[in-house]
């Protein structure tokens, strides 16, 4: 299988759960895993080219010139990884099944699930650094969505929040880092970065790189001190813990650690950094876990310590370590998994997590107790489990390193990090399953069925095979340590994985974690209290106080600025525009002019002399509404005229059904608005917005006076426009060629936003009437005196007798349009003029009933068009939207030119009708009044209607 | 006096007239301005291809045509400004009927407390 497509199968799957939710969560859980499953089996198909040696590779060019290719490839530390993420994955799919409740939305789970899944797998067999990116930042957003699944749940959203942002702010550090690192290595493949270590360690740029990529690591990997956001990450579902904090994403800073081990480690600042931050996470993590007491918040703490443990390995950059860092990866993963499994099934069957509440659990639930046991002790380092191996490994490199001078520094250390680690593995095995039996559990503990411990009890036999025959794990560990170590080193002689390491010093200091583990459990009481009484400072209050001084801070930014008065941005911005451009003027060079002016005429006098008494008049009488509706009609009528005058028809006939239908809509609000505006602004204050309207209004004329004299600095591109526009598109009327064909894709764009405006405005409509404000409407009475004959005979007639003639027009403009001036645009607008009269001359709920199909559905059906139009280019072997044309001959007719863009433009004209009319007819749908009736007939008054009384 | 003076001067206006209604306090005033400004954009633009009188841009075989690029640009213009018109109105319209005035700005108190009303979202 592809890496493409196993990489894309969970992305393509996740849409699967959500269709099959209905199908019940058998068969729901049944496609994920089968989704999984195919994965996994495609990846094992690759192993053997990968274990031949080979490296698969797959790549999609993307956008190659920024060095960004869809490239993947599977080598050795990507397989095991991937093996990870979907074996186990797998396994916390089954589990789920039978943890989610009836009331969770197991499709939304399992969706949000597999989304992770192919974001994991993305980070784990990227080639490219960039892509890299993009998985790590899809990782950060499906697991925001995994965490907060139990939406109800406060905790669940402020963890699923916690989680996003300390992720997200690693992952943008991250992306500064890589770009870093692909500069210096001159690519963004990471093959090619893996080959340049001393390049890279040369670069003065290497620590910035190194800085904020271990930035992102650490954050993700929950490392000290950002590793408060992992335990509170617990409020998810505990397949989600097990899935998340086990095997995969807290493992995503471990793995890009390894990944990137062979150019960035062995450097002083890497081995205090990394090794420093993993022992100190290893330590704190494992001491905090211990006073834990809520099951899987214990766990978490252990999950940091652990991931301190593995970072501590990857850090001392030892080719030692860094087997060691693998096989404890991979232990981890296993025995991690199985415990969250555990306490999930205690949560679910005993009715809590607390161990106070627990213990005696050994009798009640003997499956779940061997499955803890095992996993437990692997936890603790016990050997025969398959912690103990990798944890002595682990010892055995802490005794080789030192920090800072002292030898018995690291030793110790990490012997302590050990012993807290095996006290509350003993603790969690100890307080919660040991004990007498007790008989204030808040439900009924017993075993659950197969579906849930299979799981587990599969990863302990895990456990144990690994526990006891450690050098079975041998090839494989040594096999991805190699892929860890790159061409940098080797694997050291002489290294096996054994149970039995001799009588060592970590043999020693094992014994000692172990002997004091059970000990510091023996004394946990006084521990506990003392732990209390130091009062530790909470990282979520810390992180908490940091949020909420963010907030202040924004707040204290936006608030001045963004205070609701849309007067004052109002005037803000004319301001700040008039300052620019008065600036550009001022220091700006203009040529002299190049155009000769064009004299002019009678008519554009007296068409200039109507608009600007209207506009003035408008300024001066606005507070009278319906008056200032009325000016501006003639204003949009001189435009109109205006743009006639300069050679524009097709503008001037969209300009004038435009403002038809525009004043229609302004008449309709006014229906609902007072017809007054109250003075309320002060005559300085009207002085102050007369002058910036006075000094904007100049500026505008200024520009537009100087432009209009000078000829263009560069020729335009219309010229191309001109003559192809009949050689090319079939049509002689280039404006029209040119929206539907040169510029085709925008006007797809520009009736879709025609579109979205129109069906806004239906809901907002929805909204409204089906809120308070709909019984306000009904009960609203009309401020003036009403005409009594509301549907008057005259006008219903006469709208009647012009319909025809109406769409005739519109039939002929739409026509002529791709060769004479007309089309698609203004076509629409004069059909729909023409239906509005038969709602303003019989009624909104007389002329609803006859429409026959819904406005949206019309507008819905342009789109359509519009777009199959331009698909049909594609069965041509043409881009999409390119047209054709010919010529036929329909006797007895003359001869036709067709051209597909008439397809599109009938898509327009739908459009276009169908949005003008959603639009006016939401307006009248509001004008509805219970002291009125729906008219059942066309007028009032018919003199042809016998009454029935 | 010349054709080019009578265009820019109307743009000018427009723009002069547009911008003192925007600035003031009920929405529809506010609406009318934003249409008058609407107008002077779209003359404006439509003017950036130059004032010809006489060449339509439809190909009859003539010498010259005049620019079609930004007639196709700003008849579209012209429709979507219908959209946006028909969006704002709406909105204020909703605005109006459900708090009982058509002021554009915010109250006072709501300016002062801007989580006033809004529960507290954990």
């Amino acid at each position: 299988m592809s890496l493409i497509l196993i990489v894309l199968a969970p992305f393509l799957g996740a849409l699967l759960p959500a269709v099959m939710a209905n199908a019940g969560r058998r068969t729901c859980a049944l496609t994920t895993l089968t989704v999984s499953a195919v994965a996994l089996v495609g990846l094992v198909s690759r192993v053997p080219e990968v274990l031949a040696g080979d490296m698969p590779v797959a790549q999609v060019e993307w956008m190659p010139e920024l060095g960004l290719n869809f490239t993947l490839m599977l080598d050795g530390l990507g397989l095991f990884f991937a093996a990870l993420i979907l074996g186990i994955g797998c396994l916390v799919i089954i589990y789920a099944r039978y943890y989610l409740s009836r009331d969770d939305n197991m499709g939304e789970f399992f969706t949000y699930l597999l989304l992770f899944q192919g974001a994991m797998l993305g980070i784990v067999l990227s080639d490219n650094i960039l892509v890299l990116l993009v998985f790590w930042e899809l990782t950060s957003l499906s697991s925001f969505l995994l965490i907060g699944y139990w939406k109800h749940l406060p905790d669940g959203r402020q963890g699923a929040r916690m989680a996003l942002t300390v992720t997200g702010m690693g992952g943008l550090a991250m992306i500064g880092g890589m770009l870093i690192l692909g500069r210096i290595a001159g690519s963004y493949d990471l093959s090619v970065i893996l080959e340049n270590r001393e390049a890279i360690q040369a670069s003065p740029l290497y620590l910035p790189a190194l800085l904020l990529i271990l930035l992102g690591c650490f954050t993700k990997s929950a490392q000290f001190p950002f590793h408060f956001w992992l335990p509170h990450a617990m409020a998810a579902p505990t397949p989600v813990s097990a899935y998340l904090h086990s095997a995969t994403m807290v493992k995503a800073g471990i793995f890009l650690m390894a990944r990137l081990w062979p150019v960035l480690s062995g450097t002083e600042v890497w081995f205090y950094l990394v090794a420093g931050t993993g022992l100190v996470t290893m330590v704190i993590g494992a001491v905090v876990a211990l006073f834990k007491d809520d099951l899987k918040a214990l766990l978490a703490f252990s999950t940091v310590s652990q991931l301190g443990l593995i970072t501590f390995l990857l850090g001392t950059g030892s080719a030692y370590a860094a087997v060691a860092a693998v096989f404890h990866i991979l232990n981890h993963a296993i025995f991690k998994c199985a415990l969250f499994m555990t306490a999930g099934i205690v949560d679910h069957e005993a009715g809590t997590r607390d161990i106070r509440r627990l213990g005696g659990l050994w009798r009640l639930m003997p499956v779940t107790f061997a499955i803890a046991l095992i996993s437990g002790l692997s936890l603790a380092g016990v050997p025969l489990f398959n912690g103990f191996p990798s944890k002595e490994m682990m010892l055995e490199e802490a005794t080789h390193v030192t920090f800072f001078g002292p030898e018995w520094l690291v030793p110790a250390l990490a012997t302590v990090g050990a012993l807290f680690s095996a006290a509350y593995s003993f603790r969690l095995i100890g307080h919660a399953f040991l004990g007498a039996k007790r008989d204030d559990y808040p439900a009924k503990p017993h075993d659950p069925g197969i579906g849930m411990w299979g799981p587990p009890a599969l990863l302990c036999v895990l456990v144990l095979v690994i526990g006891i025959l450690p050098w079975l794990a041998q090839p494989a560990v040594f096999f991805v340590a190699q892929s860890v170590l790159g061409t940098t080193a080797d694997i050291p002689e002489g290294l096996y994985l054994k149970l039995w390491p001799g009588i060592t010093e970590a043999l020693m200091m094992s014994a000692i974690s172990l002997a004091g583990g059970l000990v510091v459990l023996l004394l946990f009481r006084p521990a506990a209290w003392l732990w209390t009484a130091a009062h530790v400072p909470h990282a979520k209050s810390i992180f908490d106080g940091i949020v909420a001084g963010a907030v202040a801070l924004s707040r204290g930014l936006t608030q001045p600025l963004h205070d609701g008065a849309f007067t004052r941005y109002a005037m803000i911005f004319a301001v700040a525009v008039a300052a620019l451009s008065g600036h550009a003027w001022l220091t700006g060079e203009v040529g002299p002019p190049t155009r000769e002016p064009l004299p002019m005429n009678e008519v554009a006098v007296a068409g200039w002399l109507m608009l600007v008494t209207a506009t003035a008049a408008i300024v001066v009488f606005h507070r009278n509404r319906l008056f200032a509706l009325i000016l501006m009609g003639i204003v949009g009528l001189m435009v109109s005229i205006g743009f006639a005058l300069f050679s524009a028809p097709d503008l001037a006939m969209t300009q004038i059904s435009v403002e038809v239908v525009t004043i229609i809509l302004l008449l309709l609000a006014l229906n609902f608005l007072p017809d007054e505006t109250p003075r309320e602004s002060s005559g300085l204050r009207r002085l102050r917005d007369g002058t910036v309207a006075v000094v904007g209004g100049l500026m505008a004329a200024g520009l537009s006076y100087h432009l209009l004299l000078r000829d263009f600095v560069e020729p335009s591109i219309s010229a191309y426009q001109l003559e192809n526009s009949y050689k090319g598109g079939g049509g002689t009327n280039v404006v029209n060629v040119i929206l539907v064909d040169f510029r085709g894709f925008d006007t797809f764009g520009e009736i879709i936003v025609l579109g979205i405006a129109a069906v806004v405005i239906y809901a907002l409509t929805e909204a409204l009437l089906s809120g308070p404000v709909r019984a306000k409407l009904l009960n609203r009475r009309p401020e003036k005196d009403l005409a009594g004959d509301m549907h008057p005979l005259m006008m219903v007639v006469l709208t009647r007798v012009i319909m025809p003639l109406v769409l005739m027009v519109g039939v002929y403009i739409f026509l002529r349009g791709h060769n004479m001036p007309g089309g698609g645009f203004i076509a629409g607008l004069i059909v729909a003029i023409g239906l509005v009269m038969q709602y303003m001359a019989s009624g909104y709920y007389w002329a609803a009933d006859r429409q026959r199909y819904p406005f949206h559905g019309i507008i819905g059906a342009g789109v359509l068009v519009a777009g199959i139009t331009g698909i049909g280019a594609w069965f041509a072997g043409y881009p999409f939207l390119t047209s054709s044309y010919g010529y036929i001959t329909i006797p007895p007719l003359e001869e036709f030119e067709w051209a597909s863009a008439m397809g599109f433009d009938l898509g327009v004209f739908l459009a276009v009708v169908g949005a003008v009319m959603l639009s006016l007819e939401s307006f009248a749908r509001m004008a509805r009044r219970r002291d009125q009736k729906d008219s059942e007939h066309a007028m009032d008054i018919d003199p042809s209607r016998k009454e029935t009384t | 006096m010349s054709m080019e003076l009578i265009v820019a001067s109307a743009i000018g206006i427009l723009t002069a007239a547009g911008l003192y209604l925007v600035m003031r306090f009920r929405t529809f005033p506010v609406i009318v301005g934003t249409s008058l400004l609407t107008y002077a954009v779209n003359v404006f633009l439509f003017a950036s291809g130059r004032l010809v009188v006489n060449r339509p841009p439809i190909l009859t075989g003539a010498d010259t045509y005049t620019d079609p690029l930004p007639q196709a640009l700003v008849l579209t213009a012209i429709v979507i400004s219908f959209g946006m018109t028909a969006v704002a109105v709406m909105i204020a319209l909703g605005a109006y009927l459900g708090v009982g005035d058509d002021r554009v700005n915010a109250d006072e108190r709501l300016r002062d407390e801007p989580d006033a009303g809004r529960e507290d979202r954990a």
